[in-house]
């Protein structure tokens, strides 16, 4: 007995240094967390065919299925496909304020080229840095040859508009436009965020790049937890404005949105990228196909328990036909 | 859901007939679990190629025998209509094929069997006194005047021997370096030791590594201990004495080691591999050849085999990335890249390796950077990389010579395509990431490539991957499972921790 307690003792004492920085499995999983293997194996190769890839890898795809579906998108400005027609870039945007040049294939947010404003062959993104005509020209060249692309495949530079970003917002974000993912389950919203850029993460919504994602409730788009480099804040890092009083405007017509992606891909695991017009309202930004596990650190709980709901919700051969239909059942499964 | 059983099953049979297979290898061909403390058992061959011309071709070649350490088991030729016959004359040995004709490229190979023994007997044969050499005459008076300051701080045929070696190494000695001016070191040392009657000869020795291919014959000097009544050898180059225990004497006669008449052209090079197999086992390999369940590997060439012994290993890089990734969550740059860096780093030596990759993909980076500024199409810039990484692996190379590392040297065996596209990867994720990402990765990569160098250059990994092919199998069967892991990554523990402790 004494022995044993000895044992168990110095074992506890070995491992004290992992312990400070890693936790028990039996934890995480008691917690429900999705971990990337289980991500991998048991929802995006089960639920999300392959063959169908293209359709949301493909940001021009992805806008066209969407805008035929009926959901709103970003006025597209132009699209530029080969290297001859790089220079049309400077007459394409001449009569709009702000636009964005994204890849159309490309992938964790790369490459991704926000002007705000520009005047007579000057350009500014957001931070105010600004950019010559040879810049923005270079920058579509990288995109054409494939710099940013999934398997550095050829690509397409797609021009679209910049989008007004809701006055709700002000604050809320610094230097880019706040974007809200939602974890979208065979057609069930079952989780959502809020991307928020800061100045370290450069105007970008990811959350490993250093922006905060802010949890937000199901039932009612309300903040219910914010995180940055995976530790909880309580104020935006560069404008002190408090994250929980965060609200998002028409979060039902936003969740129904991203519950009716479903229906546009078929896609059984997907993370939907939305964002709040000023005046147009929610619009679908991108769909993902293999959406990041950090969701769940900015809702600080575990999506599997959300999962096996639907799964079980499945499997009794309750079908909720329609979009309204699933997200009324969300609004009321997942309230927290 | 799928039906997971067949699956399973599979699995299970790849694990069974790994297993029975790696049974049988140790069972009936004695094949050991461990590696042995020294190599039972030397398979080296010799590639012999020349153009024939269409008369008739004769070649010969001087064959091994058995000699301190080694005995010589068994020797077999292969060679396309050639009439073979293996002589012996005064344990002078060699092996001569004929044809009455024969046109093109000509492909011969010889391969003997050593069994490794220290208490190897083999037979001496008493040296004749030897003619005194004569140089021409400024080297001549040269000569004795070498031999004379040598002779004086000598006491023996040995010391004699070293005392010459020593005055040939001395770069300011002008004696020395007018006779090595018109010959060869070891023509030297022979010729200077016949002046003093004392028997010498240049023997063709070769190196014994494990699994190399076209190596060369170096020339060694044997002297004659007239004390001993024996052979002692010295290194020409370094004057080491005496025989390394890994140093197999192809041939007492350096200069007639080949001789092909009717052809052109004539190479040969040598390949090596070592068996850890039973002595008693040995002598009833031969069935070997002939056994159709023996799976294995070991009935090629051993040009083939040696091959093999590396290729054998990319299964045991494969898993452990894939248990780095799986398990532990290590982020790599490119998924496999560690594994060639690491086969590379099995040439260069591992601290070679590292600083030479480092050195590469750092001042690439630096060239990439300014590349990056040109606004390049994305197919000219890799070009420019990977010219920019050939540039600077000659510049390194040459640097290292010049400085006298001969480790530098081995800089070259780097992939320098896939050097490349790993500088190209890590510099856009500079751009994109910033530098701490760039770390990350690229310190994963090389901790990746240096755990499989690791494993790879294990002895114990090297001798089960070889011998026991049925192994493969299993590690099939364990990456098949582990592509079946659902459970958290060691990275997510730490990852998700503030989300566990809430």
């Amino acid at each position: 007995m004494g022995i044993g307690h000895s044992i168990s003792a110095r074992v506890k004492w070995l491992m004290m240094p992992f312990s400070r920085h890693f936790c028990r499995p039996k934890k995480l999983h008691q917690r429900g967390i999705l971990g990337m293997n289980k991500r991998n194996h048991s929802y995006i190769g089960r639920y999300n065919d392959r063959s169908k890839y293209p359709l949301v890898d493909d940001k021009l795809k992805t806008k066209f299925i969407a805008q035929r579906a009926g959901a709103t998108v970003p006025e597209l400005i132009g699209v530029i496909r080969s290297q001859v027609h790089v220079p049309e870039i400077h007459q394409m945007v001449s009569d709009w304020g702000g636009f964005v040049i994204k890849p159309a294939q490309g992938s964790g947010g790369k490459g991704i080229l926000v002007i705000t404003h520009h005047k007579d062959g000057r350009y500014f993104k957001a931070s105010g840095a600004e950019l010559n005509q040879q810049d923005v020209e270079r920058h579509i060249t990288n995109t054409l040859a494939g710099l940013f692309s999934l398997g550095g495949k050829n690509d397409v530079a797609v021009v679209e508009n910049l989008i007004e970003f809701n006055d709700n917002f002000v604050d809320f974000s610094y230097e880019g436009v706040p974007d809200i993912r939602v974890i979208v389950f065979q057609g069930y919203p079952i989780m959502a965020m809020m991307r928020c850029s800061t100045a370290s993460s450069d105007g970008k919504a990811n959350l490993h790049q250093g922006a905060v994602g802010v949890g937000l409730d199901i039932a009612t788009g309300k903040a219910v937890r914010a995180v940055q480099h995976n530790q909880p804040i309580s104020h935006h890092p560069d404008t002190r404005r408090a994250l929980n009083t965060l609200v998002i405007p028409d979060w039902q017509q936003l969740l129904l949105l991203a519950a009716s992606a479903w229906e546009m891909t078929g896609l059984g695991y997907i993370g939907a990228d939305m964002v709040l017009d000023k005046t147009k309202g929610p619009m679908v930004l991108e769909l993902n196909a293999r959406p990041g596990l950090a969701i769940q650190t900015a809702n600080g709980c575990g999506l599997l328990p959300r999962l096996q709901k639907v799964e079980a919700l499945k499997a009794q051969g309750a079908a909720h036909a329609t979009a309204e239909e699933r997200v009324a059942w969300c609004l009321q499964a997942f309230a927290t | 859901m799928i039906n997971r059983l067949p699956f399973y099953l599979f699995v299970a049979a790849l694990v069974v007939i790994g297993l029975a297979l790696s049974l049988y290898r140790h069972s009936v061909y004695g094949v050991p679990w461990l590696p042995g403390e020294s190599r039972a058992q030397w398979e080296v061959e010799a590639r012999i190629a020349f153009d024939a011309t269409g008369d008739p071709v004769k070649a010969s070649m001087a064959a091994p025998n058995s000699q301190q350490g080694f005995i010589l088991i068994n020797e077999s030729t292969s060679s396309q209509g050639y009439g073979v016959a293996l002589q012996e004359n005064e344990g002078k040995r060699s092996a001569q094929w004929a044809i009455r004709s024969a046109e093109g490229k000509q492909l011969i190979y010889y391969k003997a069997r050593f069994l490794v023994d220290p208490d190897a007997e083999y037979t001496i044969y008493p040296p004749r006194i030897p003619t005194p050499h004569v140089f021409e005459e400024l080297r001549q008076t040269a000569a004795q005047a070498l031999l004379s300051e040598a002779f004086k701080q000598s006491a023996g045929n040995l010391t004699l021997t070293r005392e010459i070696i020593r005055q040939l190494n001395d770069p300011k000695n002008q004696n020395a370096a007018l006779l090595l001016n018109s010959i060869n070191r070891e023509d030297a040392i022979v010729s200077l030791l016949s002046m003093r009657k004392i028997p010498a000869r240049i023997v063709a020795s070769l190196k014994l590594e494990d699994g190399r291919r076209r190596q060369v014959i170096r020339p060694m000097v044997q002297v004659w201990d007239a004390n001993k009544l024996r052979w002692q050898l010295f290194n020409p180059i370094s004057g080491a004495e005496g025989k390394p225990s890994n140093l197999l004497i192809w041939s007492h006669d350096y200069h007639s080691l080949l001789d092909v008449v009717g052809g052109r052209q004539s190479a040969i090079s040598f390949s090596m591999i070592a068996q850890d197999i039973s002595p008693q086992q040995a002598t009833r390999e031969k069935i070997e050849a002939e056994d159709l369940l023996n799976f294995s590997i070991h009935s090629l060439p051993v040009e083939e085999q040696a091959m093999f012994k590396t290729i054998m290993l990319i299964p045991v890089g494969a898993l452990l990335v894939v248990f780095l990734r799986i398990i532990v969550g290590l982020k790599t740059s490119g998924t496999f890249m560690p594994v060639l860096i690491a086969v590379a780093f099995v040439q260069t030596q591992l601290l070679t390796g590292i600083i030479g990759f480092l050195l590469i993909v750092g001042t690439g980076l630096m060239i990439r950077s300014y590349l990056s500024r040109l606004n390049l199409l994305l197919v000219a810039r890799i070009s420019a990389v990977i010219i920019a990484v050939i540039l600077i692996i000659s510049v390194f190379t040459v640097i290292a010579y010049r400085i006298g590392l001969l480790e530098g040297l081995s800089i070259t065996f780097f992939p320098m395509i896939i050097l490349s596209w790993t500088i190209e990867r890590m510099s856009i994720l500079w751009e994109e990431e910033g530098a701490k990402e760039v770390f990350i990765q690229g310190g994963g990569s090389l901790l990746t490539a240096i755990l499989v160098y690791l494993a790879m250059t294990s002895e114990l990994v090297r001798h089960l991957t070889f011998n026991f092919v049925g192994l493969q199998l299993m590690i099939l069967a364990l990456i098949l499972m582990l592509g079946n892991y659902t459970g958290y990554r060691l990275s997510e523990l730490r990852r998700f921790k503030p989300l566990a402790d809430r």
